[in-house]
């Protein structure tokens, strides 16, 4: 069972309180982008087994999104913040730096 | 005028825990800028200041729930939520603000009893025993949003009124004589 903790209302929520949102920061192709770039934006995912940040909506709660890091393999998560931003923050990524030293990086 | 009347008219039960819908009542939705001093001067008209975090206070007959980092619900008597509406309304009207009154849109359910608790304990995935007095807890019911605090004697539920039934059904089932946890 998933547990997180939302950044807006401070309750740590279980799985079924929230809804997923997908893979987070990702950058819209612009207008001046090509078909492959476009459809790269639209399908292509990351999907690596390892640090993963994803989108949440607290949907059943206070409903804002947020965005959570956590391993897809072992299911440890390294922190929440909210959604209003473009990359994730400084001491969360240390915090899995500290954790994972091999860590590539988020981008 | 045509009477008005609640989601299930205020139907009740009795198992472990005392279930009742609790009739007409008020519930105003606020939505704003919680730092703004002109929603704490609107919310002062009133004899209210803004909550904290998941906080609900009260006032007299009034009761005022934090539901989100931008979201009030203000509960009163149902007579008086047309003209609450419109004096906050009227308060907040140079605020980038919205008052709704949304009493016929939701519906109330008080939970009484020594295991009121444990009505909520097989519904939501909430741990109960750290819900602390004057703290407004919004989650899921089964399939449906609602939200609760603590009152004397028991627990206050809120849901929409569209899901009453269903809701009502939740908590007679799970309130059922002999169901209890512990």
């Amino acid at each position: 069972m998933l547990r997180l903790t939302c950044p807006h209302c401070g309750v740590t929520a279980e799985e079924t309180e929230l809804t997923p949102g997908g893979e987070a920061h990702l950058r819209r192709a612009g207008p001046d982008a090509t078909d492959a770039e476009f459809e790269s934006y639209l399908f292509a995912r990351k999907n690596p087994k390892g640090v993963v940040f994803e989108r949440w909506r607290h949907a059943h709660g206070c409903g804002k999104w947020f965005i959570a890091a956590r391993h897809s393999v072992s299911w440890q998560v390294f922190g929440t913040y909210p959604a209003q931003t473009t990359e994730p923050p400084a001491d969360l990524i240390e915090t899995i730096r500290a954790a994972i030293p091999t860590w590539e990086g988020w981008q | 005028m045509s009477d008005m009347v609640s989601a299930l008219n205020g139907a009740r039960f009795e198992g472990f825990a005392e279930i009742t819908e609790t009739g007409l009542c008020g519930m105003v939705q606020i939505r704003a800028d919680l730092a703004s001093a002109g929603l704490a001067q609107a919310l002062g008209g009133l004899g209210l200041s803004v909550p904290g975090r998941r906080a609900i206070l009260s006032a007299g007959d009034l009761e005022l729930g934090w539901m989100s980092p931008d979201e009030l619900m203000l509960f009163c008597p149902r007579d008086r939520a047309a003209a609450i509406t419109q004096q906050l309304a009227q308060a907040l009207g140079g605020e980038h603000a919205m008052v709704l009154d949304v009493s016929d849109a939701r519906v109330r359910f008080s939970i009484r009893g020594e295991k009121a608790d444990q009505v909520l304990m097989k519904l939501c995935p909430v741990d109960l025993p750290t819900l602390p007095q004057g703290e407004i807890r919004r989650t899921r019911a089964a399939q449906t949003a609602v939200a609760f605090w603590r009152v004397d004697g028991g627990l206050d539920l809120i849901a929409f009124r569209s899901v009453a039934g269903y809701v009502m059904g939740l908590l007679k089932h799970s309130a059922r004589p002999g169901a209890e946890l512990f």
